[in-house]
């Protein structure tokens, strides 16, 4: 049962931070009907600011909650500066060109984002220093029983504040009615006077400031940034707003929870699930072998990765326009 | 059979195009001997960029051609190169030949393109961008895992003393003599590649006039209007994709022959972009485009890992950007301005430019 509500609380901090990722994806796609590659890599880019103003901060005599707010308003205008920038050069001039295209450029700019974070923050691995200490609070009073700690709350109610705000942002504010518009009928929404390349300019800056945040509250999740680390989380964050419902909002914040969820449990339980030492009665075979080793799983937790991805199949296969989505997917 | 895909003011001079064919038949019959003069690893360079433009072809008929989008064709080599590893080294013991191997290798591939393709294909082309690409990564992830319980790929240690090439009583992978005459490995191997990817791209040639070749380029252009002329889109969309990854798997087995060891390092995302870079550089859709987009971006990089550090070291004392990362750069921006101000190529194919320049309402 500990085990159980512990990967219930992890998977829940992590199905967060994919949801304000997936956010991003989606809110593009919404509006312009475009997989933006490079939203992985503005996350990535938002935790290499942020380490770098914590980094250069630590130990100047600020307090730490200070330093990482200061890490966050760091990353926030330069991820919407790098959004904005890519939309404008990479995508812009090319709307009205065949599919392929724009989504060729997003690839090429992908790999420019990651490698010119290469060349700024290096190769390696680097870690986020703990400025602020790891608190951990135990659920019940048993020393052995599940336990969250504070930098998970903060996630966690970070995130909801920032999906409360983006939810009222696009249905309670011109802005947000523009932005529906344009998703609709770009050139009728120009007719009513919206200039729709502002609003998609705006959707983008929008969409790569919860990313710099998102990328902020995985790096301090894990403690550790990397130059690569933008690509999976985004292949993932594009999971869950596939799953979600392309397109719809509350489909991508439960889209991104329920990934964080299966993440979580499939790296709990899939060890043990598939270890063939628990089918020896039925197998004979392997009493042998697990006398030697008793831990003959299958697929350890080495294949979290692989878990977002066969959901998309799933999705894909069955369920093609998400959970909560109305569109029809088959669009030529 | 060859001439009508020859320029006009070729083909009406018969005597032009044999002298023409001869010498760049001679050429490239002498090509690895001269490079060898100058150094062995610059014939390994050109084997590398030959399989390069077999993968570039390959991936050529899924987004040349059909115009779909594959981010991770990476794998189907992958597979290939690990089918010929797994079926041709000391690892499990078994050591098959090549040409029983490179045709289950090639048919695994196709295995595992119709696996993800067929539930991709019938939707709209982002969603199989970005299903190959994951798939790219999570072959990555089996690799380095499937070492446990079972050892089946040895994970990331890789799989080593892989079995060369034999043939015709010539092992691919030592120096024959003949005489005085010293045959190195390396020229064995630049001549059967030299053969596969001239058969590669005769068929593909003959596949781009073909019926399924005209089906994929109504596909490419409006999907609609093909299926409204009674093509079965999603099949033919299929069939382009498991060509592409059964020539990928083609290729991959060859890889592991040549190298006699592969390791999940060598099919990452970087080589899936490569390949997809050369092909919008040279030229969608068109095959001596794509060949032309592969031997640039093969040589490019090599070049500038003998210029650039040397360089950054004369002017600045000190070595600012690695060539690597200067690659990668390169092969970003490629795509990226090759996209906005020349988006067929620079080789374009008529029929793909004029889609191109053309814009959609």
């Amino acid at each position: 049962m500990d085990v159980f509500l512990q990967q219930l609380i992890n998977g829940l901090t992590l199905g967060c931070v994919y949801a304000v990722v997936a956010l991003g994806y989606t809110m593009v796609y919404g509006i312009i009907q475009l997989i933006n590659f490079a939203h992985g890599e503005v996350v990535m880019i938002g935790a290499m600011v942020a380490f770098s103003v914590i980094v250069a901060l630590n130990g100047s005599g600020v307090p730490p909650p200070l330093i990482v707010a200061l890490g966050v308003l760091a990353a926030i205008p330069i991820c919407m500066a790098v959004g904005y920038s890519v939309e404008k050069v990479a995508y812009r001039p090319l709307r009205n060109a065949p599919r392929l295209a724009p989504l060729i450029t997003a690839i090429g700019v992908s790999i420019i984002l990651q490698h010119v974070a290469l060349l700024i923050w290096g190769r390696n691995y680097i870690s986020f220093p703990q400025i602020i200490p790891n608190e951990t609070y135990h659920l019940t009073s048993s020393a052995t029983s599940a336990t969250i700690t504070n930098i998970q709350i903060a996630i966690i109610v970070l995130s909801i504040a920032m999906m409360v705000g983006l939810v009222l942002l696009v249905y309670k504010t011109r802005i947000g009615i523009a932005m529906r518009a344009v998703s609709q009928r770009p050139d009728v929404a120009g007719l009513m006077g919206i200039s729709s390349n502002n609003v998609i300019s705006f959707t983008f800056v929008i969409g790569a400031g919860l990313g710099a945040i998102a990328g902020v509250m995985i790096g301090s999740y894990y403690g550790i940034a990397h130059y690569q680390m933008g690509f999976m989380l985004g292949l993932k964050a594009f999971c869950a707003a596939v799953l979600g419902g392309i397109g719809n909002l509350a489909g991508a914040v439960l889209g991104g929870i329920l990934i964080g969820l299966i993440e979580a449990f499939g790296a709990g339980y899939m060890g043990d699930l598939t270890n063939v030492c628990t089918l020896d009665k039925f197998l004979p075979g392997f009493t042998a072998l697990c006398e030697a080793n008793n831990n003959m799983a299958v697929f350890g937790s080495s294949y979290k990765d692989v878990f977002a991805f066969i959901v998309l199949i799933l999705v894909l296969v069955f369920r093609p326009q998400g959970l909560l989505g109305e569109r029809v997917a088959d669009r030529a | 059979m060859v001439r009508s895909y020859l320029p006009a003011s070729i083909r009406h001079h018969p005597a032009t195009l044999w002298v023409g064919v001869a010498l760049i038949a001679i050429s490239l019959i002498a090509l690895p001997f001269a490079l060898s003069m100058v150094g062995m690893a610059w014939v390994r360079i050109t084997n590398l960029a030959i399989l390069f433009a077999l993968l570039a072809l390959g991936l050529n008929i899924v987004v040349g051609f059909a115009g779909l989008l594959d981010l991770g064709y990476i794998a189907f080599y992958a597979v290939g190169a690990y089918v010929y590893a797994l079926l041709a080294s000391p690892h499990f013991g078994i050591h098959l030949p090549f040409w029983v191997i490179l045709p289950i290798g090639a048919l695994f591939a196709c295995f595992f393109g119709v696996l993800l393709g067929s539930p991709t294909l019938k939707l709209r082309g982002d969603y199989l961008a970005i299903v190959t690409l994951g798939f790219g990564e999570i072959i990555r992830i089996f690799m380095n895992n499937l070492s446990e319980p079972w050892n089946i790929t040895n994970g990331p240690k890789g799989i080593t003393t892989i079995d060369s090439i034999k043939f015709l009583g010539l092992d691919f992978g030592t120096t024959s003599r003949f005489g005085d005459f010293a045959l190195p490995g390396l020229i064995k191997y630049y001549y059967l590649l030299l053969f596969i990817l001239m058969v590669v791209i005769i068929v593909n040639l003959r596949l781009q006039n073909s019926r399924v070749g005209r089906a994929w380029e109504a596909i490419r252009e409006d999907e609609l209007a093909a299926r409204a002329m009674g093509i079965n889109t999603t099949n033919m969309k299929l069939l382009a994709f498991a060509m592409g990854a059964s020539f990928g798997g083609v290729a991959g087995g060859v890889f592991a022959s040549i190298q006699s060891f592969i390791s999940p390092e060598s099919f990452t995302l970087t080589e899936s972009v490569m390949i997809l870079a050369m092909v919008v550089l040279g030229g969608m859709g068109n095959v001596w485009g794509v060949v032309l987009g592969a031997i640039l971006l093969s040589f490019v990089p090599e070049i500038l890992r003998y210029t650039v550090e040397p360089a950054q070291k004369a002017l600045f004392g000190k070595q600012l950007i690695e060539a690597e990362v200067l690659r990668m750069l390169l092969f970003g921006l490629a795509m990226v301005v090759m996209m906005l101000y020349r988006p067929a190529g620079l080789l374009p194919s008529a029929v793909r430019q004029r889609e191109l320049s053309r814009s959609e309402s």
